[in-house]
């Protein structure tokens, strides 16, 4: 079997005119992650520019609320850009300007990942085009003014279902026109062999430091880590450093849109089958022919079709367990965390809190549940208060 | 001698690609059947695809246009299987990995040979990848036709050695789609191919849309394969395309014959 596999998924499923692409990328990042310069730089950018380490917070009022495991808040909200979308974005700019690359493209759901590319193509005197669903620019008008504000171009993509898929989509075929020059900074721990590897460990940054910051105020492992997972990459994140501890259950909440027996879902766990798309083999949300459903979610940063080959392998085996959350559950979690915590979370993270308000109670007192709040949550105000039936004029 | 081999038997081969199911089946089959007849050697029927990666605007929007007419991988088979009652002409399916894959690739590729396929291109399916489909697709008698590109330099050799029927040579960088130039130094990737291996028919597609560049790529390699712009033609005329097909067809195929 190729390259970059993750038990039977993963892989290099890719137009011929992108392997020499890919394979240089590989090369390149089977140099500089072992390079001494290289991590020096990048820890220089994590934590003098993103802000780093990310605080774990211990969330007093909702453990006595729940009344069982006591709950840690792993703060990637509070990164410059204000999602962990940042780690993997300094790290693959780095790279690419390190391979001698001048110009980024990237795909965008929410904006996030776009946002967080078109700051580091700022930070280091790159050019930027960023492609994004047209349904998405006007759901998200604010992101789309700052990526322009720092300086990128932001192209709308009105292909297929004019979503974060269709961006991919798009992003593949402009970087297969353009390759020289151009670096794919993709956003998540999906796509081709090396994407999913060199995001993974870029983010990995997370569960070092909940393992680190934990051992210091409880002396010990967490019990369960939950996360959030579209492509899964936050997840992948706060998960690697417990693969090998069997004793920390690994939870990841998919978004089940309006629920998981309906065809309004982006589940793909919960409601896909074995497929082949976007460069890898993994679970997708697709019809009996192999076409690719279309997928909803209230959250535009978990609304795609699939999900990362790693997260398919540890689903296989067992080690991880993925779970589906309704907008419904989202969004409450979203204003009980807000109310209790004076947290607003990114509703992408609402859907791990969500999980953990029904887990937590289940848990004995001594017991430690750590949720990755990825992202926060002001971009997502209006869309809830319209969830709400408000309108918020800015 | 297989089918494939025998359309570069006979001088240049014009290969003309079509979207099955746009507008709709029937078109599909009268184009087909056109084609044969106006002088292609060879020709690609697409199974659509929601979200074609290696396709620009022209064939992206075809696709849709099939999905919504209600097209599936079966209704394809069937109208291949009754097109094959009198169309001689070699046929391969280009279509992307997860629809075989989703259909099952036993399944597909037997269904295929059943009614008359004689090859599969799978654009999302590079040399790493091949041996996932080509044993069953050897199985069961079909061609799994490789790509090269203008930035294959230094995986060729290996590429043209391990093909099967023709090697498939993308002119541009890019995706599909009409272009008014190609710059790409064509005879140089022909030449790297049958160095590696000197039997295997090597046809150049991507942004042909002239006679002129038919007759000129295919002077430089053993056949012309043009795909957008017959795509367009089905997309301005839907239904009463078929003539003006049969018509571009023979003035292309004659082009590239030289």
């Amino acid at each position: 079997m190729s390259k970059g596999r993750f038990g039977i998924h993963g892989g290099q499923y890719m137009p011929e005119t992108l392997m020499n692409a890919v394979i240089e990328l590989e090369e390149a990042y089977e140099h500089y992650k072992n390079d001494f310069e290289f991590n020096r730089e990048l820890t220089a950018l994590f934590n003098e520019y993103a802000g780093r380490p990310s605080r774990l917070y211990f969330a007093k009022r909702m453990t006595e609320d729940l009344g069982g495991a006591k709950i840690y808040l792993k703060r990637e909200d509070l990164n410059h850009t204000g999602a962990h979308k940042i780690n993997n974005v300094l790290g693959q700019a780095l790279l690419a300007k390190k391979m001698g690359k001048t110009r980024l493209i990237a795909e965008t759901g929410a904006g996030q990942h776009g946002v967080a590319t078109a700051t580091a193509a700022a930070l280091l005197n790159m050019e930027c085009v960023v492609f994004m669903g047209e349904e998405d620019t006007k759901r998200q008008a604010l992101n789309v003014y700052k990526m322009r504000l720092l300086g990128s171009k932001v192209v709308p993509v009105t292909t297929g279902t004019a979503t974060l898929k269709d961006a991919v989509s798009e992003a593949m075929r402009e970087w297969t026109s353009r390759i020289s020059d151009t670096h794919y900074c993709l956003g998540s721990v999906m796509g081709p062999h090396p994407f999913p590897t060199i995001v993974r460990d870029f983010q990995s940054v997370i569960s070092r430091e909940i393992k680190a910051q934990l051992r210091e105020k409880e002396g010990k492992l967490p019990d369960a880590v939950i996360a959030c997972v579209g492509g899964g990459s936050n997840a992948i994140g706060a998960f690697y450093h417990f693969i090998d501890d069997p004793s920390v259950r690994l939870i990841g909440c998919e978004a089940a849109g309006r629920g998981v027996d309906t065809f309004e879902t982006a589940a793909t766990i919960a409601t896909g089958r074995l497929g082949i798309f976007h460069g890898m083999k993994s679970y997708f949300c697709q019809d009996e022919y192999g076409q690719i459903a279309p997928v909803y979610s209230i959250s535009a940063g978990l609304d795609y079709p699939g999900v990362g080959p790693e997260h398919a392998w540890l689903h296989d085996i067992g080690r991880a367990e993925y779970v589906p959350i309704t907008d419904d559950e989202a969004v409450d979690a979203f204003e009980y965390m807000s109310r209790l915590e004076g947290i607003i979370p990114a509703i992408e993270s609402a859907h791990a809190v969500a999980y953990a308000r029904k887990l937590a109670p289940t848990m004995d007192k001594g017991q430690i549940i750590v949720i990755n709040i990825s992202g926060r949550g002001d971009k997502d105000c209006a869309a809830i208060a319209r969830y709400r039936g408000e309108e918020i004029v800015e | 001698m297989s089918r494939i081999a025998e359309a570069f038997a006979h001088g240049k081969a014009f290969i003309p690609f079509i979207t099955c199911g746009d507008p709709d089946l029937e078109t599909t089959a009268a184009c087909v059947r056109a084609m044969a007849e106006a002088g292609a050697s060879l020709i690609e029927l697409g199974i659509p695809f929601s979200d074609p990666t290696a396709e620009g605007p022209v064939i992206q929007s075809a696709n849709v246009r099939a999905l919504s007419g209600g097209v599936t991988t079966d209704k394809i088979f069937d109208m291949v299987a009754e097109l094959r009652k009198d169309v001689v002409v070699p046929m391969v399916f280009m279509t992307y990995a997860n629809v075989v894959f989703s259909y099952g690739m036993d399944r597909f590729l037997s269904r295929a040979q059943a009614v008359g396929m004689d090859g599969l291109i799978l654009p999302d399916v590079p040399f790493e990848e091949k041996e996932e489909f080509a044993p069953t697709c050897r199985a069961h008698g079909l061609d799994l036709i490789s790509l090269i590109a203008p930035t294959s330099e230094g995986r060729i050799a290996e590429i043209a050695k391990a093909a099967e029927g023709f090697v498939y040579c993308v002119s541009s960088l890019g995706v599909t789609g009409v272009r008014t130039q190609i710059t790409t130094d064509i005879g140089a990737m022909v030449a790297l191919v049958k160095q590696a291996n000197p039997n295997i028919p090597c046809a150049v597609g991507f942004g042909i849309s002239t006679p002129e560049q038919a007759r000129k790529m295919a002077a430089l390699s053993d056949g012309a394969i043009v795909g957008s712009a017959i795509v367009k033609i089905i997309a301005q005329y839907g239904r009463e395309a078929v003539p003006r097909v049969r018509d571009y067809v023979a003035e292309m195929a004659a082009a590239a014959r030289g």
